[in-house]
């Protein structure tokens, strides 16, 4: 096991690395600069803030000198939040896109198993249409929409929720982030196990458990439940990095500190340093959960874990 | 797993489980810290790049610079220029120079006197190369500031001295007579030197922060919040009333109103445009729809055809543009139609106006129609060429107005070009693709200057490319030129030649839109668009926050 990890963590190296060059060739070859704005700046004072960032330079020597610096743990400086450095930013910012992401996260996998465990087994009753068609519902209609038409109703009508982040204090400006991230995961997660529930369902070994006299109960519970969460499983790593880091439309609606917004941004704004730091974060982050996903399948499948 | 059978006590129990654990009760939710305090929540449109003075660059930045400093000079609410840090200034016979009275009660967050070697460091600051500035070539004309930006010259030769304690003088290179406005702008604020460290890097953290403005920084989230809270030391303290400002940074307009009603905003920084016409039924007087400083305008590229060489050409796009529709039917916030590149309500200046600017768009057009054949296109031949613009909803709606104006009067097939705004301006400086472009200009000071040193030729913010000798000439007959009478009427014949010759297509004037809620007293709409939190207060009885 111990192997194992160090073996996935040593051939990670590379592909960090790889995304590391691709990210600074792309970043570098979209038109437009990091200054650029509708009031050119005049030549001489460009010229001074490009040799302030070392912009100045050949590219391949900036690429080793950014190099040199992720090495030691430093993103650089970021060119559009001029008070930060990208290792604060991420640093800052990501506790809460963490709390939010996580939170979301545990929200959609209770309720999600639950109604896909629910319509698995009325598969024939209004539970299932019902669930089926809510998840339908879950997944088509986007964050963009739902968001606002929440803040809308138990923000401004109501005024049971803070609209914003930044309104208030306490932990009331969770909800509706919370839920807006969520919904569209329980969906999906009540998809996929109520599919994945009903394919164990009726394969072979469950067929000799009934023919053993075991009941629906204890079969479900014993024997169907835990293969059956390894698609819900598999579906957790991607599904973690999308949420702690692709929740920029709730991050812009609610104004939530979190990291995802530097995705769009930085580009936007072509802060180089920023996407690379960003794209770094991301690719570890991806690496890691993949790993630990891989880790957890071990720990449910005997099967796998012999094979390693 | 009979448990599981019933669905829907299932279901309801999970519902209620998941919301208990999110829902606190309100109060809880408020131990509040601002308590008995008078709390002001206003909209900033984007993160301020940096609460450093002399590294802040957008409209944003300079917010929250004008709560946190003060400069020499500032602006009332309704936008009078008014002593600020200093008391009272004279300018030399020559012009050449001007000398500063300090404010002696003037006092630093950390309780220092503010002096007049703080202004020299923050002036040497903001040339100095090693900074960085953005805002390094305002001062251009001060004495030797542009060798100390090519680095020829040390910051310290700036020409700016302390005289002593409390006087502070300026020499400057030509006569600027804008320059007290200039100095309004947060990059020339002065600078606490036990605020920097060994690098000359401002420390610009919560609490640590030294501001000589009415409010001090109390807390930052990037890209959510800027917390200030109001300055002792400042001079005028006594006569502050909002306690704590919280500057909330929205970049979503529909979130920015949504905020509003639910009242968790005093002030909005813009109104959607989509709401626009919802808002203005349902708020009425609090919505505040003002003249602004600036200006939205197509600029040619005159290095290339089909626009190079062809004044009767560029002359008929820009009379085909029915400007009155656009601003009516196609925008429709009170913006005002643009025949001139200076913007009305300038100080001490009186756009001139197109040749056409008074006859019914009729006319204009059936002479845009003559034009277009004498340049030499018409309906076997017609114009091609394609109109860029950055991406954005509004931007999109007036190019396909514009669009189908141009092909209806004059048959031309104008491609409409979008794209995101780094590559459209790469797009314009490379002036190789590029044939007509959309951008703008907003005001740094209420001076004509401003405005008409855009398209002045050499000057880095010229995109069309303008080269005219009179133009320049006449330009620098103002800049050199202290009878402020005469300077105007060098202006303002400036911009009759450079109207005359259309380097661009002005299209609109902006106007500033703002939410301010019936709470707030002391708001002033004025045309810079500026609005100190220490000028303003809220309404007894609602200081509490909403």
């Amino acid at each position: 096991m111990l192997r194992y990890t160090l073996r996935r963590l040593l051939g990670a190296i590379p592909t960090v690395l790889l995304v590391i060059v691709l990210a600074f060739i792309m970043v570098r070859a979209a038109p437009g600069g990091p200054f650029d704005a509708e009031r050119a700046l005049s030549p001489d004072v460009e010229a001074n803030i490009a040799r302030y960032y070392n912009l100045d330079e050949s590219l391949p020597r900036q690429f080793f000198r950014y190099l040199g610096g992720v090495l030691q743990g430093d993103l650089g400086p970021s060119y559009r939040y001029r008070d930060t450095t990208v290792s604060e930013l991420i640093a800052d910012h990501l506790p809460v896109s963490m709390m939010i992401g996580g939170m979301a996260m545990l929200l959609a996998i209770i309720v999600g198993v639950a109604l896909g465990i629910m319509a698995a087994l009325n598969r024939t009753a209004i539970t299932d249409r019902v669930v089926m068609g809510f998840a339908m519902l879950g997944i088509s209609v986007p964050v963009f929409v739902l968001a606002p038409v929440f803040m809308l109703f138990l923000s401004v009508k109501l005024q049971w929720l803070p609209a914003g982040w930044s309104s208030t204090p306490g932990p009331s400006k969770y909800v509706l982030p919370v839920i807006s991230l969520a919904l569209p995961q329980i969906a999906y997660i009540a998809r996929l196990s109520r599919a994945s529930l009903i394919d164990v369902l009726s394969s072979d070994f469950i067929r000799t458990a009934r023919a053993q006299g075991l009941s629906q109960g204890s079969i479900v519970r014993y024997h169907a439940l835990k293969p059956a969460m390894l698609p819900v499983l598999s579906y957790m790593g991607p599904a973690i990095a999308v949420i702690l880091t692709g929740s920029v439309v709730i991050e812009e609606i609610f104004g939530i500190p979190g990291v995802g917004q530097f995705f769009v941004r930085g580009a936007l704004n072509r802060d180089y340093t920023l996407v690379l730091g960003i794209v770094i974060f991301y690719a570890v982050l991806i690496v890691l959960l993949n790993l630990i996903v891989d880790l957890l399948y071990g720990l449910i499948d005997p099967r796998i874990r012999a094979r390693r | 797993m009979s448990f599981f059978r019933r669905p829907l006590v299932l279901f309801s129990l999970l519902v209620v489980v998941a919301l208990a654990f999110f829902f606190f009760p309100r109060e809880g939710d408020r131990p509040d810290p601002f308590d008995g305090l008078v709390v002001l929540d206003r909209a900033l449109s984007s993160e301020p790049e940096s609460l450093d003075p002399q590294l802040a660059r957008t409209t944003q930045a300079a917010d929250v610079l004008r709560d946190l400093g003060e400069g020499l000079a500032g602006y009332s609410p309704t936008g009078e220029l008014v002593p600020a840090g200093a008391i009272s200034w004279t300018s030399a016979e020559d012009a050449l120079s001007y000398r500063f009275e300090l404010r002696r009660e003037a006092r630093w967050s950390n309780g220092d006197p503010v002096t007049a070697s703080d202004y020299v460091l923050g002036l040497q600051r903001l040339v100095d190369p090693a900074t960085a500035a953005f805002y390094a070539g305002q001062l251009g004309s001060v004495l030797n500031a542009e060798p100390i930006l090519r680095g020829e010259m040390a910051p310290q030769s700036l020409g700016v001295e302390a005289i002593d304690d409390y006087t502070l003088e300026i020499r400057l290179e030509r006569p600027t007579p804008y320059l007290v406005a200039l100095l309004t702008h947060p990059s020339t604020f002065p600078v606490n030197a036990s605020g920097l460290n060994e690098r000359g890097e401002m420390n610009v953290n919560a609490g640590e922060l030294i501001s000589n403005g009415a409010y001090v920084l109390e807390e930052r989230t990037t890209n959510t919040l800027v917390q200030l809270r109001r300055n002792e030391q400042y001079w005028n303290n006594q006569n502050t009333a909002i306690d704590v400002v919280r500057h909330h940074v929205i970049t979503e307009e529909m979130a920015e109103l949504n905020r509003f009603r639910a009242g968790e905003l005093h002030i909005t920084s813009n109104v959607p445009p989509e709401s626009f016409a919802q808002v203005k039924e349902e708020y009425g007087d609090q919505l505040h729809v003002y003249p602004y400083l600036g200006v939205y305008y197509y600029g040619f590229n005159l290095t290339k055809p089909p626009f190079k060489d062809n004044l009767p050409l560029r002359q008929a796009l820009s009379m085909a543009l029915d400007r009155e529709t656009l601003v009516e039917k196609i925008i429709g916030r009170g913006e005002v139609p643009a025949y001139s590149f200076v913007p009305p309500g300038i100080d001490n200046y009186e756009p001139p106006q197109f040749s056409y600017a008074n006859l019914t768009q009729a006319e204009r057009n059936s002479i845009a129609r003559s034009l277009y054949a004498q340049a030499g296109y018409g309906d076997d031949n017609p114009l091609r060429f394609e109109l860029r613009y950055n991406t954005s909803d509004t931007h999109q709606r007036i190019a396909l107005a514009a669009q189908s104006m141009w092909k209806d009067v004059l048959g031309a097939e104008v491609t409409l070009v979008n794209e995101e705004v780094r590559v459209m301006l790469q797009n314009i400086r490379d002036a190789e693709i590029t044939q007509l472009f959309k951008s703008s200009w907003i005001g740094d000071f209420n001076d004509a200057q401003n405005f008409l040193g855009v398209v002045e030729p050499g000057a880095p913010s010229n995109m069309p490319g303008y080269e005219n000798e009179e133009y320049l000439e006449l330009l620098r007959n103002a800049a050199s030129n202290m009878d402020l009478e005469r300077r105007r009427l060098f202006l303002e014949e400036a911009e009759r030649v450079m109207l005359a010759d259309h380097p661009v297509i002005p299209v609109y004037f902006f106007v500033s839109k703002h939410l301010v809620s019936n709470d707030v007293v002391g708001w002033g709409d004025n045309l810079l668009d500026y609005h100190y939190s220490q000028h303003l207060s809220l309404k007894p009885g609602e200081q509490a926050r909403p």
